[in-house]
């Protein structure tokens, strides 16, 4: 492999060729947040709160996707990553509910955002999908990660139950002609919540325990469903 | 539900069926024709005839703005209330319409049979305020409702040159008209890698906005290697304020399909598409007489055809990769760059994605030569330009000018401000642009010479306002515009376009919070240095523009007089305005297109509807609401 240097905040790092600049950075110890990267899916790129800022670019650049290449002078904690950074995140926490997103709150903390930034700014709510089996859909807590459509498509599980309603602010994770899961080709295979970073997808039982029920009475409710399928 | 004949749906899509994913669109737009909307059944016998998963069909049914997953109304009403439509009143004619007919904009008469909706810019701000009712434009309709002209829309067209526009303004160009295409034709004699050269050396720059040289991206796609080459002419022409590809299309289709002939000589392309958007639906037939046309001569053929794509009402499908994924049966999401179009385009082969106006300027660059083409314009803008001017002037229309005249001499040529009124503003570059004040007016029209200036030349917007406008009503709009086209991929413009227009809307009410301005400025850099595509780092750019030269707008609680004066401006538009007959020194001026396709009637736009309206609201409008009123 043959390797590179650049130089990120001032310092010149070594790197191997074809490494992305979230990788290299992430291995001389600097953090750069991120938010929809995910191994195991696709990058994307969407949610931008990686950007940093390189030499000679007219505009920020996302460090998850972004190549490091020789020569090149980053900086990851300029001013205007910082002010990208910390309004991308005041925007987040006036749309969303990120109470399940410590991860995220965490940022809020770091980059001093500010949780009232947008006063009169409307949310991005909607009532707790409970259809299925398997888990329950809460996209109020939805950050639009893209992870869960992915991993049901071509990243994983190619069943393509799920995709895209509306567009722009008002965009949600659905289903076709927004049907109840085990009314499409859902095959339950519980990969996207497996990925889903906000809780916006919950396994049931998780779920159930949160609104109070007994690990019994859950019991009860799942034999209750197996007897009624055996009939 | 369920008394829905499927039957005409498979003779319908039949023909998309061998194009797989890629026939998505156009076998959504085919079905649309029949049931006036896409019920959930046939959406499903598409996907199954097409192989496409059910819910990405609903996904892109849910992306496009013209395709309904609900019943709408059998004629739908699209009035303009954008920029230029709302200086002559487009506000009062789309309240005028709904309460005539009793709905709310974006509903539908209880007998299904009107929707009426407020669209963002037809693109035909010239001849403002406009509709287009079903696949009609209607134009200059006069606020009183009683005078408006039907059909194929006219071609306004003046300037001190004729080079591009040399055939626009009297109907569309036939081939026997257009004669044969000796750019091709010297194209040919000359070689594949000597056009790349002398378009090199013409230092023909792209007219899309990214102000990109054309003959780079040529020679990047000529050396690409791939299975297939691709030459897409980008005819999406949404950036509000634009309308010149519309006059250039209509009128002068052959110059464009040339255009695209010598680019896929070049680069050794088999495939074309046009993508059109939806908006532009009169075009179509005549893009497909002149297809045929060019088909009968050999100009394509085996060798290279070329196919339209219409699309369905979605800003962002100009942007050339969400253009691409439109073409390839998608939503219409940007992709990450790089990789670049040239070597990973459509269908993730090579490919020169190019503007209408710039494909125009390859025919010209060969038969003139590049020394020849290089005679007009300036050193580093060479060539002509069209300039599309609308709002406030005596004599809106599309302009051509030699690139280097300067603001001020453009106004001049089009009257200067509307009854003699001083100047506010010009919007230039259209909503992804930038203001220009009064003190802007000496700067030249080149690409180096306003981005001195810090201004973009965009599309070749130039809206003009006058004195007495507030120009808090046209961020407004603005604001409007980016929430409602931003795609929702990246969280800067997903997020950012909806903070940004919560703010205008404040501010345009007078209720503007003490540090709003400070807001606007973190999201609009935010947006303009973070986002994902040019979409979200431009719509920030107006606003950010508008805060330089009129701070006091911003400040909290303050309404300043404008308005009132708005409201007086509106009697002055009631004197219907006859457009002035063109200065001597312009070749062709405006001229009556095909007088046989134009109508203007003396009658109401649509006959008054008898049974009560009720309130259907589309799925997608209700759907949106419920989520926005929580
Ligand atoms: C949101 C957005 C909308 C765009 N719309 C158009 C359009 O309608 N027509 C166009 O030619 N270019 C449009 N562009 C620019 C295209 O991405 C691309 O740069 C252009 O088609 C290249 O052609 P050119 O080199 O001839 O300018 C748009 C870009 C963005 C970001
Ligand atoms: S539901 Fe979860 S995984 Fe899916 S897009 Fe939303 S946040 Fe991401
Ligand atoms: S900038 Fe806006 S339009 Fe472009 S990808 Fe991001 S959300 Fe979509
Ligand atoms: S983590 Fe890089 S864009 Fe989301
Ligand atoms: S057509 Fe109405 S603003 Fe362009």
């Amino acid at each position: 492999m043959a390797e590179i240097t650049l130089i990120i905040d001032g310092q010149e790092v070594t790197a191997e060729q074809g490494k992305t600049l979230l990788e290299v950075a992430r291995e001389i110890g600097k953090d750069i947040p991120t938010i929809c990267f995910h191994e195991a899916t696709t990058a994307n790129a969407l949610c931008r709160i990686c950007v940093v800022e390189v030499e000679g670019q007219r505009v920020l650049q996302p460090a998850c996707i972004v190549k490091a290449g020789a020569g090149m002078k980053v900086q990851t904690r300029s001013e205007k990553v910082v002010r990208a950074r910390r309004t991308i995140l005041e925007m987040l926490q006036s749309t969303m509910d990120l109470s399940d997103a410590p991860e995220i709150q965490q940022m809020m903390v770091e980059y001093g955002a500010d949780a009232n930034r947008f006063p009169g700014a409307e949310r991005r709510e909607s009532e707790v999908i409970d259809d299925n089996p398997m888990y329950v859909r809460d996209y109020s807590k939805c950050l639009l990660c893209w992870r869960c459509v992915q991993v049901c498509a071509d990243d994983a599980q190619y069943t393509f139950a799920i995709n895209f309603d509306g567009r722009g602010f008002e965009t949600q994770i659905g289903t076709f002609f927004d049907k109840a899961i085990p009314e499409t080709s859902c095959v339950l295979c519980g990969q996207c919540v497996g990925v889903c970073p906000t809780g916006a997808l919950k396994p049931k039982r998780e779920y159930l325990l949160e609104q109070g029920m007994t690990p019994q009475e859950i019991g009860v409710l799942n034999t209750g469903r197996k007897q009624r399928k055996q009939r | 539900m369920s008394e829905i004949d499927l039957a005409p749906v498979q003779p319908a899509i039949e023909q998309y069926i061998p194009k797989g994913r890629a026939g998505l669109l156009p076998a959504l737009h085919a079905v649309q024709k029949i049931y006036g909307w896409l019920p959930e059944e046939a959406a499903s016998e598409i996907a199954k005839a097409l192989r496409v998963p059910l819910a990405d069909v609903h996904g892109v049914i849910e992306f496009y703005s013209m395709f309904y997953n609900e019943p709408v109304g059998k004629r739908i009403i699209r009035v303009c209330t954008d920029q230029a439509c709302a200086l002559k009143g487009g506000d009062g004619l789309l309240n005028h319409l709904c309460h005539h007919y009793d709905v709310t904009p974006g509903q539908t008469t209880e007998d299904l049979s009107l929707t009426i909706e407020s669209s963002p810019c037809l693109g035909l701000c010239e001849q403002a305020p406009v509709a287009l009712v079903d696949d009609d434009a209607e134009t200059n309709i006069s606020p009183d409702f009683h005078d408006y002209e039907l059909g194929l829309p006219r071609s306004i067209v003046y300037g001190s040159i004729r080079k591009l526009t040399a055939n626009c303004g009297e109907g569309t160009t036939t081939l026997a008209k257009y004669g044969e295409y000796e750019g091709l034709k010297k194209a040919r004699t000359l070689g594949r890698l000597q056009v790349i050269e002398e378009v090199k050396a013409s230092g023909l720059i792209g007219r899309g906005g990214a102000a990109f040289p054309t003959g780079i991206k040529g020679e990047g796609a000529e050396k690409a290697i791939g299975k297939q080459k691709y030459v897409v002419c980008n005819a999406d022409e949404s950036e509000p304020g634009t309308f010149k590809d519309r006059v250039l299309l209509s009128d002068d289709p052959h110059r464009v399909i040339e255009g695209m002939c010598i680019t896929a000589y070049a680069i050794g392309a088999s495939k074309g598409y046009i993508y059109i958007r939806g908006e532009y639906p009169y075009i179509v037939p005549i893009l497909e007489d002149a297809l045929q046309e060019a088909r009968e001569v050999g100009y394509l053929g085996d060798h290279f055809d070329i196919e339209i794509r219409v699309g369905a009402g979605a800003y962002i499908c100009g942007e050339e990769t969400a253009l691409f994924e439109s073409i390839e049966g998608k939503r219409g999401f940007p992709r990450v760059k790089p990789p670049f179009p040239v070597t990973h385009g459509l269908f993730g082969e090579p490919t020169v994605i190019n503007n209408v106006e710039t494909l125009c300027n390859l025919p010209l660059i060969l038969t003139e030569g590049a020394e020849g083409y290089r005679k007009l314009g300036t050193e580093k803008s060479p060539g002509p330009k069209l300039f599309c001017v609308s709002g406030d002037v005596t004599q809106p229309g599309l302009y051509e000018v030699p690139f280097g005249v300067t603001l001020r001499e453009l106004l001049e040529m089009a009257g200067g401000v509307k009854g003699g009124k001083s100047l506010k503003a010009v919007l230039l570059g259209g909503a992804a642009g930038a203001y220009a004040s009064s003190a802007h007016l000496d700067v030249k029209l080149t690409f180096e010479d306003l981005r001195a200036a810090g201004l973009p030349l965009g599309s070749g917007v130039v809206m003009v306002f006058d004195e007495t406008r507030d120009m808090r009503d046209s961020l407004n709009r603005l604001g409007h515009f980016f929430a409602h086209e931003s795609c929702g991929k990246c969280y800067p413009c997903q997020m950012g376009t909806q903070r940004q227009m919560e703010i205008l809307n404040r501010v345009a009410n007078g209720k503007a919070l003490p540090e709003d301005m400070i807001r606007l400025q973190d999201v609009g850099w935010t947006m303009t240095d973070a986002s994902l595509c040019g979409l979200g780092q431009t719509a920030g750019s107006a606003v950010l523009s508008a805060i330089k030269l009129w701070p006091e707008l911003f400040e909290s609680g303050s309404l300043p007089d404008a308005r009132v004066e708005v409201k007086a401006e509106k009697k002055i538009i009631v004197k219907t305005m006859k457009p002035k007959a063109a200065k001597k020194s312009v070749a062709k001026a405006k001229t009556a297109k095909k007088a046989t396709t134009k109508k203007t009637v003396a009658k109401k736009i649509v006959k008054p509807v008898k049974a009560k309206a009720k309130k259907i609201t589309t799925k997608k409008s209700a759907a949106r609401k419920s989520v926005k009123k929580r």
